[in-house]
């Protein structure tokens, strides 16, 4: 069962990087042919740089997921019962002990990133550390190192890189074609029988550069999808024991304020939502609802 | 026909070399965990002289309860390192008579408020969760031990090499309870 998670979430991973080259190099076509007029300077530069950007992440994704969202690294001297609590996890769950992060934010909530459990690094909040209990506690890093031991971590944190350069890049275009043009149009403004077929390619370009957004946030969202909540909150209990910790946990998390420090591309990574929280699982919802997580508990 | 016999011989050689591997591997992960409790033993039993130590002075009216901890502390020490039953046995006594320490520790403000007790507090329910989880882990590793024993082929090669089934070390059931105390 665990052997079959991983492979499924390594195959996942290899999906999500052909797609992210196949979108990337797509979005510098589009790019090189609004601004310069010729696709292949967009495509040569869009490889070579997400090349270089898929090899830092691969070197340090938890360090950079973890500035991302504000969190600081601490030590067992900082924090001794989290700390702990993540030794114990990391025990029963089998896996190297995670480094530890804490993000200052007064919204209860935690997350897991890194490539793998050998590079692993678990966050929580202030707000969670202040609002639950050890049990309750040992319940959610029980969640958090589930993500890690079956590679969740490496599909949801490979996700937000892609949502965040992609963002970025579609951020970047909105701005620079919307409102100078490109550099194509006034280059050409005294040629003014522009071909309809580039008129045409023209237009494939910029809704290329700009549908990308939405769709690759539906593409993540397909890919994190909620089940792996259900089943890190089951293997949560295989690991503690103790459904009764996750489920008071879920409960007070339920009523809490949305996060401040949230960056909006890890959304996926958390525990729970950091945003806004729907009373049933929507569609196109990263997290299940609430209700739904604690109602399969308690049949467990 | 002889290469026949010949590959047949080779199959069941290398089978049984894979099979003996496995059950011995699965052994040395039963020992291996067996050994993370006993770290983990070794160390609560370290921190209670510190426990007493700082417990002693703020609460004087409660020597009983330290004197039973330090006895099992040391009837700890006297079980031979093979016997996990009794090892564990007298641990939970121990483990109970610590968490009625802790409870006992409300009542005296003082002592709640010393950062040495708060510390030793935190480090010694570590080590409780710690005994707790690597127990729970001995234990999953000595059913997928046992059931090598039990299931074919490895039950052959078990029993010719005299591998014998391991015991299943109990859980307290008021493991996860929260201890009442009267005053």
């Amino acid at each position: 069962m665990l052997y079959q998670q991983i492979a499924r979430n390594k195959r996942k991973t290899w999906g999500l990087l052909a797609i992210f080259m196949v979108i990337l190099i797509l979005v510098g076509a589009g790019l090189g042919y609004l601004l310069d007029n010729r696709p292949t300077t967009g495509i040569v530069i869009a490889g070579i740089g997400s090349c270089i950007y898929l090899f830092i992440i691969y070197q340090d994704s938890a360090s950079l997921v973890m500035r991302m969202n504000h969190a600081e690294e601490i030590h067992e001297q900082d924090n001794p019962q989290l700390w702990h609590i993540v030794e114990d996890m990391a025990l029963v769950a089998q896996v190297p002990m995670p480094r530890v992060y804490i993000v200052p934010d007064k919204s209860p909530n935690a997350f897991a990133t890194g490539r793998d459990p050998e590079h692993s690094a678990v966050a929580v909040t202030t707000g969670l550390l202040a609002l639950l209990d050890r049990e309750e506690l040992e319940g959610v890093l029980g969640h958090e190192l589930s993500h890690v031991r079956n590679y969740d971590i490496r599909v949801s944190t490979i996700a937000v890189a892609l949502v965040a350069v992609i963002s970025f890049i579609s951020g970047f275009a909105s701005r620079y074609v919307w409102w100078f043009g490109g550099g194509r149009s006034r280059r050409d403004s005294n040629d003014k029988n522009e071909s309809p077929i580039t008129l045409i390619i023209k237009i494939v370009a910029i809704l290329f550069v700009f549908i990308l957004g939405p769709l690759t946030a539906t593409l993540v969202q397909m890919a994190l999808s909620r089940n792996r909540e259900y089943l890190a909150d089951a293997s949560s209990v295989a690991l503690t024991r103790n459904p009764h910790g996750l489920i008071s946990a879920l409960q007070k998390i339920e009523g809490s304020q949305p996060m401040k420090q949230a960056d909006p591309s890890s959304a996926g990574l958390y525990f729970e939502s950091p945003f806004k929280r729907g009373h049933r699982t929507s569609w196109f919802a990263t997290h299940p609802a609430t209700s739904d997580r604690i109602s399969r508990l308690e049949k467990m | 026909m002889l290469f026949a016999i010949i590959g047949i011989i080779v199959v069941i050689i290398v089978g049984y070399i894979v099979i003996y591997n496995g059950l011995q591997r699965a052994k040395i992960n039963a020992d291996e965990s067996w050994s993370q409790i006993d770290v983990q033993l070794k160390r609560r039993n370290d921190l209670i002289p510190n426990l007493v130590e700082t417990t002693k002075g703020y609460a004087k009216h409660e020597k009983e309860a330290l004197e039973q901890v330090v006895s099992l502390r040391n009837q700890l020490t006297q079980v031979p390192a093979g016997d996990h039953a009794e090892k564990m046995k007298v641990s939970n006594a121990l483990s109970d008579s610590l968490k009625s320490i802790f409870a006992l520790a409300e009542a005296y403000p003082d002592l709640k408020a010393n950062q040495n007790f708060l510390s030793l507090q935190e480090e010694l329910t570590n080590t409780e969760n710690k005994i707790a989880y690597s127990r729970q882990l001995y234990n999953s590793t000595v059913a997928i031990f046992n059931q090598k024993i039990i299931v074919f082929p490895s039950n052959i090669v078990a029993k010719i090499h005299h591998f014998t089934n391991l015991n299943f070390l109990e859980v307290p059931t008021e493991e996860k309870a929260v201890p009442k105390v009267k005053f």
